[in-house]
């Protein structure tokens, strides 16, 4: 390995394109006899179809195709991760259809779709639609949702439940909860966000009439997924009969993972078309009301301890609000990535979990950066500093005292991450929290937070501090961990890499990861330059084409580079050991003699007899002289299924402050001490945490999205929903600990995630210890300056 | 029912026929291929479609084709010298002032303004100076870090960035 790659700086090879304007977006993609369609959608939340007359719009100029629900015969979209999966919960399920035939459960559900020959004509089309609409009812709460008298979304699914979930062990949690000292309990809500990558989602279907295939170019996460999903479930065809291509993505934070109705009805419309493409661009209004949401749980929680600060229990009851009908992954965010990780970095050793899943009339929910798991950390975060608070302990004091030791790990969570198909525990399998806490703590000045709160007090400012002291699973998953807790894809998580060194030297990696801003074409590239021996320009990184890319799960859940990346790792092992093998039989050596120094493979004892990896690959390639049994050609395929998921964690801590006037919040200061293993490009991770502390800080002080009592959604567009700018932001301050993970070969653990984990509870927390002079324990977020405003005025806002 | 448009971008004259209603960006990015200026939003609260009109930057879903007509455009197209890239494009690069890359664009064309009227900005008055484009990706911190080493760089070779009022 040559350290100058690995662990190094690098500038990335992606940034060429996209500082010139030369980046390739979905929308930039222009086909010979394209045509462009707008969809029709519901203006109510909760309404049925009555009729609906296109014939207008099909008279309209431009306009060569008009749809509704009931010319398409495909499946309704696929359920891939119903909650508990085989643990023997019920599921109600409702799925999208690709456009709704009966009746709508949310404002932005798809009617009826024109293609036109340009994307004004198919807008204009619209408006000549006539809908003749039956308003239902309308619930938007999820906790409201299930209480007798709501109005019902769904025949299967009475009082609204799409499942009633649960973990951990209920007798053993609530005898310490009935035993203990102290029981501190609290409603949180973690409001609901609107994703927001800046680039919209959008498709382009082709049919080829000759073949009967189709091929799209959608701007997501998960390219091979989406081709499997389409044609095995919505469509019913071979999946070889589909080929999907992600060109640049740009952004998607958990909201491009998933299987869209507008995909599937770009292919419809194409091969009605007789294989004219159909490009359909959402509008930013469109995204807001129909990709998916984030969050939105309602949570009581109940957590128990001694007065000296030892938690002894965590009970929780959690109502997610999960939209009309289901997204595709839906279920999975609220069960297995929140409720099996609730405790978090605490050894706590009683923890249960119940978990309602709801209907509601508004856009589906499913995975948003963090997906389940900034739900869960905002939880016990939140947790923890209320408990403090009512036993009078330092907030820092009472993570020290419950901390898991060092010496603990591998730690079986009591919250339940499960067992294996082969009976094998999934374990937490290391950490070291303290140093990262007090790193962060000195950093920040802890013990100078008294004379900072009275110098603030003289500026007409309340000063306060907040500690998220996380962890998050990541890299995921173990495929037998999946199989056997039933929660998962209903599918493998393992990744792929394919590895060719061509004649020249010049050497191709193709992976099943799909980037979105990450700058996978460069970690990946200093990967096999290290593996490999070699200069990085001389490694080209390609993905996200079904045609050319071997299988792979995609990007999410932290995992490419702990997953992907080891994948990537044992391709290249794959190719050096066919290229020694075959070095020794250039160099008429025994294999054992051949030793590899960076691209050279050397004979033992005689470093002037060697050959170059281009010299062997050339020989390789002609393959005029073979040993006995070798294949021509140096090209490897490698699978990699993780044991384990990876386990970052870290403390970040915010310092916020409050005008006393105004009730105004502002950042001040943020630091971040994390530990995600060993980084590949810090320049690149430090990216990734700058990009996740800045959305989990959103959450916190700004980012909610708000529906009226009638299901309109109110913040639907970017001048109504607060999307965090530049001037509202302090300089973060990043610090590290490294504790390699032990799962894979790299000590990798995966960061996309992180910051965005952190940060919410650390700024919450935060605001609470700057509004404890007004006896305020808890507010709900986002800490807008007229919410605060009234809460320090006004007893009643609080709760 | 169209109108004709004259419109020099990049310093390429162009005539083209365009709908009254039509948006100077899809101008840019339909009609003349330009697609490195982007659509982020529909209510000009992103600023992924800013370019330089007559030597300011605007956001160009705001602004209607026929509205610039006779005027000069720049676009990130025509933002790097010959050879070579403009100091703003590098010192993005230089300090990872980019994840996906598709508010990038338009940062650069508003930040090349911005340091144009302010050669030697506070990072507040960066931050202030890029507030109307939105970044999902980067926390912005790099991209202010970016735009302190472009306007570093361009004061030691006292040349004004490329586009900005020119």
């Amino acid at each position: 390995m040559t350290s100058d790659v690995m662990g190094a700086s690098i500038k990335r090879v992606e940034d060429p394109r996209f500082i010139t304007g030369k980046g390739r977006y979905l929308d930039d993609i222009k086909l010979a006899g394209m045509t462009y369609m707008s969809i029709l959608r519901s203006p109510y939340a909760h309404a049925n179809i009555r009729s609906i007359d296109t014939s207008k719009a099909g008279a309209m100029p431009g306009v060569v195709l008009v749809l509704t629900g009931a010319d398409i015969p495909y499946n309704p979209l696929p359920m891939a991760w119903p909650a508990g999966g085989s643990s023997g919960v019920v599921n109600n399920i409702n799925m999208p259809r690709v456009l709704a035939t009966e009746g709508v459960k949310w404002t932005g559900e798809g009617v009826a779709a024109v293609i036109a020959e340009t994307a004004a004509q198919a807008v204009d089309a619209l408006d000549a639609i006539v809908v003749d609409w039956e308003p239902l009812p309308v619930v938007v709460d999820a906790e409201k949702a299930t209480q007798a008298g709501a109005p019902q979304l769904h025949e299967n699914a009475p009082n609204n439940v799409v499942f009633n979930w649960t973990v951990g062990d209920k007798a053993g949690t609530d005898a310490a909860v009935d035993a203990a000292e102290v029981v501190v309990r609290q409603r949180v809500v973690n409001q609901r966000l609107i994703p927001n990558p800046m680039e919209v989602r959008g498709d382009i279907g082709v049919f080829n009439p000759g073949t009967d295939e189709y091929t799209i170019w959608m701007s997501s996460q998960t390219p091979h997924i989406q081709r499997l999903l389409l044609a095995a479930f919505v469509m019913g065809i071979p999946e070889t009969k589909i080929r999907c291509i992600s060109p640049d993505v740009g952004g998607a934070f958990g909201s491009k993972i998933f299987c869209y109705a507008d995909m599937a009805l770009c292919l419809f419309a194409s091969k009605a078309l007789n294989g004219r493409p159909v490009k359909w661009v959402e509008t930013r209004r469109e995204n807001y009301q129909s990709t998916i949401h984030g969050r939105d749980h309602i949570t009581y929680l109940e957590i128990a301890g001694t007065r000296q600060g030892e938690i002894t229990g965590l009970r929780v009851k959690t109502f997610a609000n999960l939209g009309g009908r289901l997204s595709t992954i839906g279920p999975g965010i609220p069960t297995t990535l929140y409720g099996r990780v609730l405790s978090g970095c605490y050894k706590i050793p009683n923890v249960y979990c119940e978990v309602t899943g709801v209907y509601t009339n508004t856009t589906f929910v499913d995975a948003y950066r963090g997906a389940g798991r900034p739900e869960a950390a905002y939880v016990i975060e939140r947790a923890m500093d209320l408990f403090a608070d009512e036993i009078g302990l330092d907030p820092a004091e009472i993570r020290r005292r419950n901390f898991i030791a060092p010496d603990a790990f591998p730690y079986d969570n009591p919250s339940g991450l499960g067992t294996a198909v082969n009976g094998e525990k999934i374990y937490i399998d290391s950490g070291n929290y303290e140093p990262a806490m007090d790193l962060a703590l000195k950093t920040v000045g802890y013990a100078s937070l008294d004379k900072a709160k009275t110098d603030a007090r003289a500026r007409g400012k309340y000063l306060g501090l907040g500690l998220s002291t996380y962890i998050e699973v990541c890299g995921v998953a173990p495929s037998k961990w999946i199989g056997a807790v039933g929660e998962g894809w209903g599918a493998a998580m393992w990744e792929s890499a394919n590895l060719k060194v061509h004649l020249t030297g010049k050497v191709v990696l193709t992976m099943g990861t799909q980037p979105q801003g990450q700058g996978h074409e460069t970690t990946y590239s200093q990967i096999i330059a290290s593996e490999l021996g070699l200069p990085m320009e001389d490694v080209i990184v390609q993905h996200s084409d079904t045609q050319g890319t071997p299988f792979g799960y995609g990007s999410y859940g932290s995992r490419t580079s702990s997953v992907g990346g080891t994948a990537a790792v044992k391709a290249a092992g794959k190719v050096r050991e066919k290229a020694r093998q075959y070095a020794a039989h250039m160099l008429e050596a025994s294999v054992d003699d051949i030793e590899v120094v960076g691209a050279e493979y050397r004979v033992k004892g005689s470093p002037e007899k060697k050959k170059t990896l281009q010299e062997i690959a050339f020989a390789l390639d002609l393959g005029f002289s073979l040993p006995a049994g070798m294949e021509p050609y140096l090209d490897e395929t490698a699978y990699y299924d993780t044991p384990n998921c990876t386990w970052p964690f870290g403390t970040h801590i915010a310092i916020v402050e409050i005008d006393e006037e105004t009730g105004k919040v502002d950042l001040v200061r943020y630091v971040a001490v994390d530990d995600v293993g060993k980084k590949i490009n810090p320049m690149i991770v430090d990216g990734q945490l700058h990009g996740g502390i800045a959305q989990g800080v959103g959450q916190a002080l700004w980012e909610g999205a708000v529906y009226s009592d009638e299901g309109q959604l109110l913040s639907g567009s970017m001048l109504d929903y607060a999307l965090p700018r530049a001037s509202w932001f302090p300089n973060f301050e990043l610090g590290e600990t490294v504790t390699p993970s032990p799962v894979n070969p790299l000590g990798v653990k995966g960061v996309g995630e992180a910051g965005a984990i952190a940060s919410t509870a650390a700024v919450a927390n935060a605001v609470m210890d700057a509004l404890s002079p007004f006896g305020i324990r808890h507010l709900d977020m986002p800490y807008t300056a007229p919410k605060v405003w009234r809460a320090m005025h006004d007893k009643e806002a609080r709760s | 029912m169209t109108e004709q448009v004259r419109l020099t971008v990049n310093g390429v004259p162009h005539e083209i026929s365009v709908e009254p209603r039509q948006l100077l960006v899809h101008a840019l990015r339909e009609d003349l291929n330009l697609t490195g200026t982007h659509v982020g939003c529909d209510t000009s609260q992103c600023g992924a479609c800013t370019v330089h009109l007559d030597g300011a930057a605007v956001k160009s879903c705001t602004v209607l084709a026929v509205q610039a007509d006779g005027g000069s455009v720049r676009t990130i197209e025509g933002m790097a010298p010959e050879s070579g890239l403009d100091a703003l494009q590098n010192a993005f690069w230089q300090k990872h002032g980019l994840q996906c890359g598709f508010c990038t664009p338009g940062m650069i064309m508003v930040a090349s303004d911005l340091l144009a009227r302010n050669p030697d900005p506070t990072d507040d008055e960066i931050r202030h100076g890029i507030e109307g484009n939105l970044c999902r990706c980067t926390g912005y911190q790099n991209i202010v870090a970016a735009i302190r080493e472009a306007a570093s760089t361009l004061r030691a070779g006292a040349a004004a960035p490329v586009g900005a009022h020119d």
